[in-house]
């Protein structure tokens, strides 16, 4: 290996990266315009969600339990439901995102201050739909029967709450909530250009002819590769701080620490994305046939990675699937660091799979890369 | 004489397609060798195994001293190759494409060299050019100078100056000249006969067989061809009528003038024999190369048809 080779490959792909405009912007655009895109379209707070209630206890403090629950703007009643069976159905059919139950014991309980319950079911197959509705519950007791509970029954302050509010989460028990999207954003944003860029660089390279020259020249396919993709590690980690800031200062996400496991998964997610890249544009026959191949690598990173959809409430096949995917790694290490500030001992599996990733591709690439027109 | 090519029984298919058969090519050291053959008779295919490009199926012998199978690596430090289509980066400038061929071949005194080629190119001041936006002719020129910025002993050009006018092609050609009389071996792939003739030598290929090789006069006297030549009023109109005559292998238009020609004299004689008498003038020409490759392409159909 000489370094003036790779340097030679390097200044090159440089050169023409910066000649071409229009990549160049798209390189800063592109994680900014999906940032705002999903990060705001995910973080949408959405009021008004159909609601079935099925109230079994007629006193007072049902009904003006249920009005506070109304006044919230979270919640709409559309049905009031009979029995257990009726409400069941109800939010089974995905007709209402809610189904309450007020149970028959509710004023008497409350009363007495004998562990008042209300049970919501949430059908939190759209977490995001149902994350700020259910948050705004929490709130509820302290409210609720303030102007209710008056002379004999009035708290001495400060008081337990009158009842508590029991949520049951169904059909997704993990919710996700914005702060894991925007992480998770970073590294669909990351593979796309990155995958997506380099897939076109040995292809371009035959399909303009100058493959020709180049493979007379001395020099080699790992020099080659690494003068290819050395310019995309400073784009990829560009982008990386683009987004992060922007993850701060626009989303409040909490950046918890967790720098070093981050900064190392952020390195081998590149540095993984970039020689996929590179292996895709040794298949490809053209750059459309690269496009594709990308878009293919794409869907699954995006829908079984665990970006998308929990990666638990997967069917196994699908988990298997996800767990050879590099995002669904680089998403454990993104979340685990930035979000609970996780440090390498807690990260390492999800690290070493990033690597070995990183290993397999880097050599199948080589083993691919031609050094004749044959 | 040394060789500073000599390959033999040299294969090459694509697919069931034979391309190139048993090819055996002789290039002296220092000289211009043109190497000739219609379209799709393999010079590109040959070149490309020459320089390392292609795996030949089989074949053997040395390429400057070195077995051209086994030593393709150092073959290629030593060898410049210019491709038949602009194969530099149209969306470098030419002082970038130069000098990314200079990091590549690890050159030493990198700008130096540089700035000599842009200025024996004449592109001194123009060095910040796309190279995509040159003229033909001057890609062809920034082709030549990358190909031999790293000072090979070996020069590889295939079809340099195909789509050049002819003052660029006469200028190209002095330059090849000049490399030559330095030292360097050169084996150029061409269609122009003008440039054959100003090869030392030749190889003329046709349908992936080596037809004729060795200096212009001998492959003409090696052919055996005998050539005709008409002259008087409507002579040229005459080509219709003799060609397919027996004997009478070629007949063509030169101006008002008609030249015929074959390798059996005494058919070919037979054949324009109602037409030798005034107003025609009838003498005996030497054969041009061309009407040698001529010749030979048919032969080669007939042999592999
Ligand atoms: N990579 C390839 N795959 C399949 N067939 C090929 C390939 N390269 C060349 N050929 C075929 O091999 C034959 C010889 O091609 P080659 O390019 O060597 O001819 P050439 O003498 O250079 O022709 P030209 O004068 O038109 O440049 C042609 O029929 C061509 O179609
Ligand atoms: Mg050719």
């Amino acid at each position: 290996m000489s370094a003036t080779r790779i340097l030679a490959v390097l200044v090159k792909e440089f050169t023409q990266l910066t000649r071409d405009r229009l990549t160049y912007a798209l390189i800063l655009l592109m994680p900014i315009v999906q940032l705002l895109l999903f990060g705001y379209a995910i973080n949408s707070d959405p009021h008004h969600l159909p609601t079935a209630v099925l109230v079994q206890d007629h006193g007072i403090f049902a009904r003006s339990t249920l009005g506070t629950i109304v006044r919230s703007g979270y919640f709409d009643i559309t049905e009031t439901a009979r029995t257990p069976e009726e409400l069941d159905r109800a939010i089974a059919l995905g007709r209402v995102q809610f189904a309450i139950t007020i149970p028959a014991d509710f004023s008497r309980r409350v009363v007495r201050g004998d562990k008042a319950q209300i049970l919501v079911e949430a059908d939190a197959a759209d977490p995001s739909a149902t994350g700020s509705a259910i948050a705004a519950l929490a709130a509820l007791p302290q409210e609720a029967l303030k102007h209710d509970l008056t002379g004999a029954v009035a708290p001495r302050t400060p008081a337990p709450p009158p009842f508590e509010v029991v949520v049951h989460r169904r059909y997704n028990p993990e919710a996700i909530s914005a702060y894991n999207i925007v992480p998770g954003l970073l590294g669909i944003i990351l593979s796309m250009t990155l995958v997506m860029m380099t897939s076109l660089g040995v292809t371009r390279e035959y399909e303009r002819g100058t493959m020709e020259s180049l493979l007379a020249t001395p020099v080699r396919p790992l020099e080659v590769m690494i003068g290819k993709l050395a310019p995309y590690v400073l784009v990829g980690l560009i982008q990386t701080v683009v987004i992060l800031v922007m993850a701060r200062v626009l989303f409040d996400v909490p950046l918890a620490g967790g720098w070093a496991p981050l900064s190392a998964g952020i390195l081998l997610f590149i540095f993984g994305s970039l020689a996929l890249g590179f292996l895709v544009s040794t298949l490809a026959r053209s750059q459309l046939q690269a496009m594709q191949m990308s878009f293919f690598y794409m869907l699954p990173s995006i829908l079984l990675s665990g970006f998308m959809f929990p990666f638990r409430g997967m069917p196994d096949w699908a988990q298997w699937l996800g767990t050879v995917i590099p995002v669904t790694h680089f998403l454990r290490v993104v979340r685990g660091a930035l979000l609970k500030g996780l440090g390498f001992a807690d990260l390492w599996p999800s690290l070493a799979a990033l690597a070995v990733f990183v290993l397999v591709v880097v050599s199948l690439a080589m083993a691919r890369y031609r050094t004749t027109l044959d | 004489m040394t060789l500073a090519v000599d390959v033999r029984g040299l294969n090459k298919s694509f697919g069931d397609k034979h391309v190139v058969q048993d090819v055996a090519i002789q290039v002296g050291t220092g000289r211009i060798t043109g190497f000739l053959g219609p379209n799709g008779s393999g010079k590109t295919t040959t070149l490309r195994m020459l320089c390392g490009l292609l795996t030949p199926d089989s074949g053997e012998g040395e390429v400057l001293g070195l077995d051209f199978r086994k030593e393709a690596e150092r073959i290629k430090r030593q060898t410049g190759y210019m491709t038949q289509k602009f194969s530099l980066y149209e969306d470098l400038s030419i002082e970038e494409n130069l000098t990314f061929v200079a990091r590549v071949y690890g050159l030493d005194d990198r700008r130096r060299r540089v700035r000599e080629a842009l200025e024996r190119l004449g592109l001194d001041n123009r060095r910040r050019q796309l190279a995509g936006s040159l003229s033909g002719g001057w890609k062809q020129r920034l082709a030549l100078a990358a190909s031999i910025l790293h000072e090979p002993r070996l020069l590889l050009l295939d079809e340099p100056t195909a789509g050049v006018d002819p003052k660029a092609r006469r200028e190209f050609w002095d330059e090849i000249h000049a490399l030559s009389a330095e030292g360097l071996t050169v084996l150029v792939s061409t269609h122009y006969m003008d440039e054959a003739e100003r090869c030392h030598d030749i190889a003329y290929i046709a349908y992936g067989r080596l037809m004729a090789r060795g200096t212009g006069e001998e492959v003409i006297a090696r052919s055996g061809l005998v050539t005709f030549r008409g002259e008087g009023p409507g002579a040229d109109r005459l080509a219709r009528e003799l060609a397919g005559k027996p004997g009478v292998e070629m007949a063509a238009a030169f101006g008002a003038a008609l030249h015929v020609s074959g390798t059996d004299r005494a058919a070919l004689e037979a054949a324009i024999a109602p037409w030798r008498k005034p107003p025609f003038r009838w003498s005996e020409a030497a054969p041009t190369l061309e009407d040698v490759f001529i010749h030979l392409m048919g032969q080669s159909k007939d042999n592999f048809e």
